[in-house]
C-alpha cells in the first residue's frame, strides 16, 4: 500500500526543489541530482512527499504504488 | 474612460495591479526555468511564488472584469472577459484583454492537469506566455487613458523594460545551451581534454 | 559432455559459391547429431548457407498456424536472450502474445559492442536461420509488423536472403530493414524502439516496458538475432534436443567473440564449457568477460571457470553478449581500460545527470591512473562514484552507467597492482624502469591498442539517427 518515490532521470534537470521539501528522504548528489531513499515513504511523510512531487518543475518526481 | 463610480475605480486599480503581477509571474517563470534563485529564499520559493502569483493575478483580473461589467456608465457584457471583441465599447482593446486572459487560463489549466498531458503540448502552451504578456500590455495601454501619461505610464514602461530584459536573458541562455548530443562531449573536453594522456597529469600531481 | 568450440574467423573472406558437398541430403531436413556443434554456424566454416543449402539442411520453417506450441517449447528449452541480458525468452513471447491489437516484432542485429562480431557473422553466414526465427516468433505472438534492425553495411546479404525467401513464399510476414546508428546504446531496447519510431537511438524512461507499449504504442517484442536463430532450431528439433548441450540451468550453445593476441574469432561453444577451451589464457594477464560492460578476471582463474552465468556470477562476472578478451601480458591494462571508459563516456546519451556527469569524470580519473603518478583524490573520487553509495549505478534511464561502473570497479580490483606501479612512475608494459614525470609514453606496444574501439565519437544529433 505504501508508495515509493521514483524519479524520471531524463526529465530531471536538477532543480533541487524536492530535496528542500523532503530532506528526510531526498538528498542531492555533487552534481545537483536527487538521490532518493528507495524504501517506501513512511505514512508520517506522505503529505510532504506529495508536496515534493507536485512542486517538481519538470514533473520528474513520481510516487508509485509498489 | 468616463464615469466616477467605485466599480470603475476598482476596475482600473485591479487592472494596474494585475499588470504588475503578470510581470512578476513572467520573470519568476524565467527564473524557474533557468534554475535561478531569489536571494535569501529557498529554491521552492521561486516555484511556489511563480504558481501562486499567477493564481493571484487571475483573481485580480476576475475582479477587474467583474467591476468593469458591473459599472453602469458603459455597457460591457460579462462574456467579453473571455470572448474577444464581444464588447462594443472599446472593442479592440478589450478584445486584446480577453485574448490574454484566455491564454492565461489555458496556461494555468494545462499546468493543473500537467501530469496527464503530453510534455511537448504542455510546454508549447506554456510558451504562449511570451504572447500573453505583450497582448495584456497592449490592452492595458490601449484601453485605459490612465496608463497613457504620468506615473502610471512610467510604471507600465518599467514593466515592459523588465520583461524585455528577462526575455532577452532567456533567449541568450537558450542560444548558449548545448543540445543533448553535444553535452557529454563538452564535459569530456572539460575533464579529459587530451584523451588518454591528459595534460593535467603533467602539471598538478602528488605522487604517492 | 563438452564439445570443442567451433571457430569461425572473423575476417576470413566469405566464399560465395555453395558447394554441393555441404549438404548431406537433398530434400528433407538434416537433423544434426544431438551432441553436435556447430548448431548456428555453418557446417563448413567460411561458407555461408544460402537459401538452397539452408532448406536442404533444415527444411522449411515449421509454422504452426497460430501461437501453437512454440512458446511452450521455448519455455521447456529454457532459451534465454543472447543479446546480453539473458532474459527468459518464453516470458517475453508470452507477454506480447497475450496482448491485443497491433503487435510488433524486431530482430535486433545492432551489435553495438565494438568487441562483439557474433551477430554480424551470424547475419552473413546464416541469415536464413535468423529470418526463420523471426518469422516463427512473429507467428507465435501474432505480430503484424516485423523489422530487422541493423548497422549500416550489413544489408546486402540480408536483402538477398529476404528476396529469395519472398520468391520461395517462405515468409509469414514482410520484413522491413531499419538502420541503426553506430552507437553503443543503439541496440538498447527502448533506444531501438525510439529509433524505429523516427527519433534518435536514445533510451526512454521505463515503465512502460516496450513489451507493453513499444513502437507506436503497440506491444513490441525485441529479440537478438542469435536468440532468434536458436528459436528457429528449437521449433524444428524440440526442447530436448536444445537441452542436449549446456547446463541444466543454462541450456544450449552460444556464440562468443574471443580476442587473443593471435586472433579475433567468433566461436560457437556449449554453455558450461571450460573457459580454457574457449579462450587460451596462455600469455594473458587478465581476461575481460562480457564486453565493455563486463568484468575483468585475473588470468589465473580462467582454468577453474566455465562459460556460464552461474559460475561466473560467483566472481562478479556474467556471459553478457559473449565477448571474451584475453589481455596479453605485454599490454598496460590501465591504458586499455582508460580508453574503454572514455569510449563508454562518449557514448552516453547525455540525458540523465548522474551518467552525463559521472562517466566523463570516471574516464578522466582512469586516464590519470593510467598516467604516471596521480593525485590522491583520484582514487577517492573513483571509490565514491563506483562504491556502495550508488551515486552512478541505477540512477539513469538505462543500465549504461551501471555497466560502466561494473567495468571500472573490476578494473580497479584486478589492476590494483598496476595502479600502484603507475603511482611510482612505472608500468609493467614497459621494459625499462622509472620514467620521468611528464607526458606518458606507453611505447609501441600500446600504440596498437588491444581492445577494439572506434575512432570517432558522437557529437551531434545526426550521429544518433
Amino acid at each position: 500500500m505504501a508508495d515509493t518515490m521514483r524519479v524520471n532521470p531524463i526529465n530531471c534537470t536538477g532543480h533541487g526543489v524536492c530535496a528542500e521539501l523532503l530532506p528526510e528522504l531526498i538528498a542531492l548528489d555533487e552534481w545537483g541530482y536527487p538521490i532518493l531513499d528507495p524504501r517506501p515513504v513512511p505514512p508520517s511523510l506522505d503529505l510532504e512527499a506529495r508536496r515534493a512531487v507536485a512542486a517538481c518543475p519538470t514533473l520528474a518526481l513520481k510516487l508509485t504504488r509498489q | 474612460m468616463g464615469g466616477t463610480t467605485a466599480f470603475w475605480y476598482a476596475s482600473r486599480a485591479t487592472g494596474v495591479v494585475a499588470l504588475l503581477l503578470l510581470t512578476a509571474v513572467l520573470v519568476l517563470g524565467i527564473l524557474v526555468n533557468r534554475q535561478g534563485r531569489l536571494p535569501g529564499l529557498p529554491r521552492f520559493a521561486v516555484t511556489s511564488l511563480h504558481r501562486n502569483i499567477s493564481l493571484l493575478a487571475v483573481a485580480f483580473i476576475a475582479v477587474h472584469v467583474l467591476t468593469a461589467v458591473l459599472d453602469t456608465y458603459v455597457s460591457i457584457p460579462l462574456v467579453s472577459g473571455v470572448i474577444p471583441f464581444a464588447s462594443s465599447y472599446e472593442r479592440i482593446w478589450l478584445g486584446l484583454g480577453a485574448i490574454s486572459f484566455d491564454l492565461m487560463l489555458a496556461m494555468i489549466i494545462t499546468s493543473l492537469v500537467r501530469g496527464h498531458l503530453n510534455r511537448i503540448l504542455w510546454r508549447a502552451i506554456h510558451l504562449l506566455a511570451y504572447l500573453c504578456w505583450p497582448v495584456a500590455f497592449a490592452h492595458s495601454i490601449g484601453s485605459s487613458r490612465d496608463l497613457q501619461h504620468g506615473w502610471l505610464l512610467d510604471l507600465a514602461i518599467a514593466c515592459a523594460l523588465v520583461v524585455v530584459a528577462a526575455a532577452g536573458w532567456r533567449l541568450a541562455s537558450a542560444a548558449r545551451q548545448l543540445p543533448r548530443a553535444a553535452r557529454v562531449a563538452a564535459i569530456l573536453a572539460q575533464h579529459a581534454p587530451h584523451g588518454l594522456h591528459g595534460s593535467r597529469q603533467a602539471h598538478e600531481r602528488i605522487s604517492r | 559432455m563438452t564439445m570443442a568450440p567451433v571457430n569461425e574467423t572473423v575476417n576470413e573472406t566469405v566464399n560465395e559459391t555453395v558447394s554441393e558437398t555441404v549438404s548431406e541430403a537433398t530434400g528433407g531436413a538434416v537433423r544434426p547429431s544431438a551432441s553436435g556443434l556447430p548448431r548456428l554456424l555453418p557446417l563448413v566454416p567460411g561458407v555461408p548457407e544460402d537459401l538452397r543449402v539452408h532448406l536442404a539442411r533444415y527444411g522449411r520453417p515449421p509454422y504452426q498456424g497460430g501461437p501453437g506450441h512454440l512458446i511452450q517449447a521455448v519455455e521447456q528449452a529454457g532459451l534465454t536472450g543472447r543479446g546480453g541480458a539473458a532474459f527468459p525468452v518464453h516470458r517475453k513471447l508470452a507477454i506480447v502474445a497475450r496482448a491485443r491489437g497491433r503487435k510488433v516484432i524486431v530482430a535486433n542485429g545492432a551489435e553495438s559492442e565494438p568487441a562483439s562480431h557474433k551477430d554480424a557473422l551470424l547475419l552473413r553466414a546464416a541469415p536464413n536461420l535468423v529470418l526463420d526465427g523471426l518469422q516463427l516468433a512473429a507467428e507465435a505472438i501474432g505480430a503484424s509488423e516485423a523489422y530487422l534492425y541493423l548497422h549500416p553495411g550489413a544489408s546486402q546479404e540480408i536483402l538477398r536472403a529476404l528476396n529469395q525467401r519472398a520468391a520461395a513464399g517462405l515468409d509469414w510476414l514482410g520484413v522491413t530493414i531499419a538502420e541503426a546508428p553506430p552507437r553503443f546504446l543503439a541496440g538498447q531496447e527502448s533506444a531501438l524502439v525510439n529509433r524505429l519510431g523516427g527519433g534518435p537511438a536514445v533510451p526512454t524512461f521505463v515503465p512502460p516496458r516496450v513489451t507493453e507499449r513499444g513502437l507506436g504504442g503497440a506491444p513490441t517484442l525485441v529479440q537478438n538475432v542469435e536468440t532468434l536463430a536458436h528459436l528457429a532450431l528449437i521449433a524444428r528439433y524440440g526442447p530436448r534436443w536444445f537441452r542436449a548441450l549446456g547446463t541444466a540451468r543454462e541450456p544450449g550453445s552460444m556464440l562468443a567473440t574471443v580476442h587473443t593476441k593471435d586472433s579475433s574469432q567468433v566461436v560457437e561453444a556449449e554453455i558450461g564449457a571450460p573457459l580454457r577451451t574457449v579462450v587460451n589464457p596462455e600469455g594473458a594477464q587478465a581476461i575481460l568477460v562480457g564486453g565493455y560492460h563486463g568484468t575483468w578476471l585475473p588470468a589465473g582463474i580462467v582454468n577453474t571457470l566455465t562459460l556460464d552465468n552461474q559460475t561466473l556470477s560467483r566472481h562478479g562476472a556474467a556471459v553478457g553478449a559473449g565477448v571474451i578478451a584475453a589481455l596479453p601480458a605485454d599490454r598496460c591494462g590501465l591504458a586499455e581500460a582508460a580508453r574503454v571508459v572514455r569510449y563508454l563516456a562518449a557514448e552516453s546519451a547525455g540525458q540523465c545527470g548522474p551518467c552525463l556527469n559521472g562517466l566523463p569524470r570516471m574516464a578522466a580519473a582512469l586516464a590519470e591512473l593510467a598516467g604516471y603518478g596521480h593525485r590522491r583524490q583520484v582514487r577517492s573520487d573513483l571509490e565514491r562514484w563506483t562504491g556502495p553509495q550508488n551515486l552512478v549505478t541505477g540512477r539513469g534511464a538505462c543500465n549504461h552507467p551501471d555497466g560502466t561502473v561494473r567495468f571500472v570497479r573490476s578494473t580497479l580490483t584486478v589492476f590494483a597492482p598496476e595502479i600502484a606501479l603507475h603511482a611510482r612512475g612505472h608500468c609493467s608494459a614497459i621494459n625499462h624502469g622509472a620514467i620521468n614525470h611528464g607526458a606518458i609514453n606507453h611505447g609501441a606496444a600500446n600504440r596498437r591498442a588491444f581492445l577494439p574501439l572506434p575512432d570517432s565519437m558522437p557529437l551531434s544529433e545526426e550521429d544518433w539517427i
